[in-house]
């Protein structure tokens, strides 16, 4: 299976070795075309217009709207809201839904390893209304204990946040078994996919979180465009926290009816290239055998952590047993920037520093991380490259 | 490896990077600053003893990249028993060299072996480890702000 074919960026950079794609993946050409085509022949803007290229962009977009619910497993395309992005999705669960519902003395439980995306927003609500923030502890090896989590639940707790698989740890999280006890409590649950999108089959039935958010740039689409699944029971609750044009129904002097969701948490002209171009990036994801590419990448990983541990001095963050695609590790007396510099210098693209996740380095105690992750263009020869590179940081080092 | 990379860490520098010299705290410091690099998470302070003008003492403590940290190394060198017109000068010369288009030659005829940071010019997203100390020393002299970010 070689992908790389599909990604325009190894054509310009043919020595590229890429593998930074828990930060952002490349783009294949199909979702390159989709945005483009739809620039060049197609545009214009949505819910409004009588002429054609109004309606036509407006059914599109529906379209988008309703192959993300498929891809997603949604109940229905109006549980899907688009948003610029994880960060803004968990925003918009923060100050549209528990702002209004958490009160002085409650509690929002998320993990101690959590991206700043999943922190800073509940922060910010516990400071505003007087609540707790309260932290999981993650194992040493980068697992959550569930008795622990479990141990942690009160009758004051009145929301769970968590990732999907951490950033830095590469973690799978026990997500199912989180949501189920959420439930049993009463309790909603906001599951952060931003790191599972592109790498776990996704399915809002049957995991049934109240939440769940995600970002098209991790999924082979565009920056700038990202989902807030919001479920059922959730929708009513939660008030729309950004207003103006499409969100409403009608407008007087005196009051105004909002739009139905998902509409109604859609404020303004969207971002209708992104959406379009999100569409494709699923089309591309779907067009894959998902099994052959989570095989490879367990492939990938389990190579790359093996070669790692036979190197000295080499320590690994997060070893836990259900893990994704990013390994993060740490080389004694060799600053991670210095690793992804000299890296750099041969073209190949790591992520170096502390991933927006400042307390997870705190966690581990270390200043910072380097971290390798996977996309669907990644191989052996990737593996390899990567490998070689690291050996001359070793004897630059010496 | 590509011959600028090897230019960049060049023997001195990780010989500072792996022994830092006035890595230390010092007894009290009459200026002190703490420099962040929030990207990356550099964090240093720098402890000074100036009396009557002159650099008596000097020590940093803190953690970060090679680069940053052999820079701190160096600098502390580079200042012990000078007087704070000629340190505020050397930092000048240090940022203008990185900062700004001039030739290794013109960089600044105080800089001495501070002149091999020079390389780090060709590594843009560098240039802010390389000059992070140099700016909790400003700060540290002003004592305007006593704590500086790169940011
Ligand atoms: C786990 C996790 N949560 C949230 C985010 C934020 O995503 P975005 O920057 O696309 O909003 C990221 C991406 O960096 C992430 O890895």
């Amino acid at each position: 299976m070689n992908k790389k074919s599909d990604f325009p960026i190894f054509e310009s950079y043919p020595d590229l070795v890429y593998l930074d794609s828990a930060a952002t993946t490349q783009k294949p050409t199909h979702v390159i075309d989709a945005i483009s085509n739809y620039y060049s022949s197609e545009y214009g803007t949505v819910h409004r217009g009588v002429y054609e290229l109004s309606v036509a962009s407006t059914r599109r977009y529906n379209a988008a709207r309703m192959a993300i619910q498929s891809f997603i497993n949604a109940p229905s395309s109006r549980n899907v809201v688009f948003t610029t992005g994880t960060t803004h999705s968990i925003n918009l669960v923060a100050f549209g839904y528990a702002c209004h519902y958490v009160k002085e003395g409650d509690e929002i439980l998320i993990t101690e390893v959590e991206h700043h995306a999943n922190i800073v927003p509940w922060q910010q609500v516990a400071q505003r209304k007087g609540a707790h923030l309260k932290f999981v502890p993650v194992t040493d090896s980068g697992e959550i204990d569930i008795d622990v989590f479990s141990s942690l639940i009160t009758k004051k707790t009145k929301l769970i946040a968590m990732a999907h698989i951490s950033n830095v740890l590469g973690s799978i999280f026990p997500v199912h078994e989180i949501t189920a006890i959420a439930k049993e409590n009463g309790i909603p649950v906001l599951i952060d996919g931003a790191q599972a999108i592109a790498h776990e089959p996704i399915d809002m039935v049957t995991l049934d979180p109240d939440f769940y958010c995600f970002s098209g740039h991790k999924l082979y689409g565009p920056t700038g465009i990202g989902v807030c699944y919001i479920s059922d029971r959730m929708l009513d609750k939660m008030q729309p926290i950004l207003f103006g044009g499409d969100m409403i129904e009608t407008v007087k002097k005196e009051q105004t009816t909002f739009a139905p969701a998902p509409l109604r948490f859609e404020a303004g002209t969207p971002p209708i290239a992104q959406v379009i171009g999100l569409h494709a990036a699923v089309d591309f994801m779907q067009s894959l055998d998902f099994n052959a590419v989570k095989e490879k990448e367990t492939h990938l990983v389990e190579l790359v952590i093996g070669e790692l541990r036979s190197i000295k001095n080499v320590r690994i963050i997060g070893n836990a047993k259900q893990r994704s695609s990013a390994v993060s590790f740490t080389i004694d007396g060799i600053h991670p920037h210095d690793i992804g510099s000299i890296l750099d210098s041969e073209n190949i693209a790591i992520r170096v520093g502390h991933h927006c996740s400042q307390p997870t380095m705190i966690r581990y105690g270390v200043p910072a991380t380097a971290r390798v992750s996977f996309g669907v263009y990644n191989n052996e020869d990737d593996v390899h490259a990567f490998l070689r590179a690291l050996q001359a940081v070793l004897e630059v080092f010496g | 490896m590509q011959k600028n990379i090897k230019k960049l860490y060049q023997q001195v520098l990780l010989d500072h990077n792996k022994n830092p010299r006035n890595f230390k705290l010092i007894e009290n410091p009459t200026h002190v600053a703490r420099g962040v690099n929030p990207l990356c998470g550099d964090e240093y302070q720098l402890y000074l003893r100036i009396e009557k003008d002159i650099v008596q003492e000097v020590g940093f403590k803190g953690e970060g990249c090679a680069i940053s940290k052999s820079v701190s190394s160096m600098m502390t060198q580079a200042i012990i028993g000078q007087h704070v017109h000629h340190v505020i000068e050397l930092k000048d010369q240090f940022i203008t060299m990185l900062t700004e288009e001039i030739s290794e030659h013109d960089a600044g005829h105080l800089l001495g072996h501070l002149t091999i940071f020079e390389s780090v010019k060709d590594f843009p997203i560098r240039v802010k480890c390389a000059t992070l100390i140099w700016r909790a020393l400003e700060a540290a002299i002003n004592q305007t702000s006593t704590n500086v970010s790169t940011e």
